[in-house]
């Protein structure tokens, strides 16, 4: 996989997500986030939203799956985003964000990946960038406990 | 104390920036934990999920996500807006962008401290601008991660 030659402007991954009042409920507790804009319409509307949004949190966690998928969770160097567009989410049904992923450089042993999230055919996140190792995993570099 | 943010009335504490909050209590990444957070973005990576793969990659146990680093950064954050001298209205809070910089990725097992220094304040269009840098560190005091987020302190107009 790291072997792949990498084209600038290629798209290396792709991806989709149905996203639901669940999957924000489910966020929430796996992330420790409660904010009840995340899950309560009148809370929401009280701060001038159209409804409950999906975290910003998890539209820039489910973004990098793509990238994740294609190169491993570990070749992750740098990830930003900008929050540029609130993704309500219905009580009912789903809306899907749609994930590509292209490539913005190559340099040595790197690679930043320049991803677009839409809903709806509108760009919910802005400067998505993600830096990746393609090389062979160093030996010694996984540490930790 | 307070500088106003032009005429919408923003305020946040003017020496806000260069303030280090104290490190935070250390979190100890539990491998369940790290899958419930892989399912919730939707991850499908071995890595994430599978202990056997991980450690057939040379990984003591599961590797989180990469946006998992916010559920510790997310401890610093709450410093900042616990601190009332800071001025940070957290209704009014936004998040504007978030970065992560990794030295490695975060493993199970890991126990992680997690210091915040507030890098940059700024005013524009009558919102308020915090951003803030938290340095992760394992229990060797190596670097692991860190975690750079701007809030928008939304003004009254």
């Amino acid at each position: 996989m790291s072997a792949d030659r990498l084209d600038v402007g290629q798209v290396v991954a792709t991806g989709g997500f149905d996203v639901d009042r669940d999957g924000l409920v489910r966020y929430a507790g796996a992330s420790g986030d409660f904010n009840p804009i995340h899950y309560r319409d009148d809370v929401a509307s009280s701060v001038g939203l159209p409804g409950v949004i999906a975290h910003g949190m998890l539209t820039m966690g489910l973004a990098v799956q793509p990238v994740v998928a294609r190169f491993g969770a570990d070749r992750v160097l740098e990830y930003g985003v900008r929050f540029t567009r609130p993704v309500p989410v219905p009580a009912e049904g789903t809306v899907r964000l749609e994930v590509e992923a292209k490539v913005g450089q190559v340099q040595d042993d790197e690679a930043r990946i320049d991803v677009t999230a839409k809903v709806d055919g509108q760009t919910v996140l802005g400067r998505a960038q993600v830096r990746v190792a393609l090389g062979p995993r160093p030996p010694g570099a996984p540490r930790g406990a | 104390m307070c500088a106003r943010g032009y005429d919408a009335g923003v305020t946040v504490t003017a020496d806000l920036k260069g303030r280090v909050y104290p490190d935070t209590v250390p979190y100890l990444v539990g491998r369940e934990k790290v899958r419930e957070f892989a399912r919730a973005v939707g991850s499908m990576d071995p890595l994430n999920l599978d202990e056997d793969a991980a450690v057939a990659a040379g990984y003591p146990d599961v590797v989180a996500p990469p946006t998992f680093a916010v559920v510790v950064q997310e401890q610093t954050l709450a410093q900042l807006l616990a601190d009332e001298s800071a001025g940070v209205d957290f209704s009014r809070v936004v998040h504007g962008e978030q970065r992560f910089r990794f030295s490695r990725p975060i493993v199970a097992g890991d126990l992680l401290t997690a210091t915040m220094t507030v890098t940059d304040v700024k005013t524009l269009g009558g919102n308020a601008m915090v951003t803030s840098e938290s340095a992760v560190r394992d229990r060797d005091g190596e670097h692991v991660v860190t975690a750079i987020s701007t809030l928008v302190i939304r003004g009254d107009a």
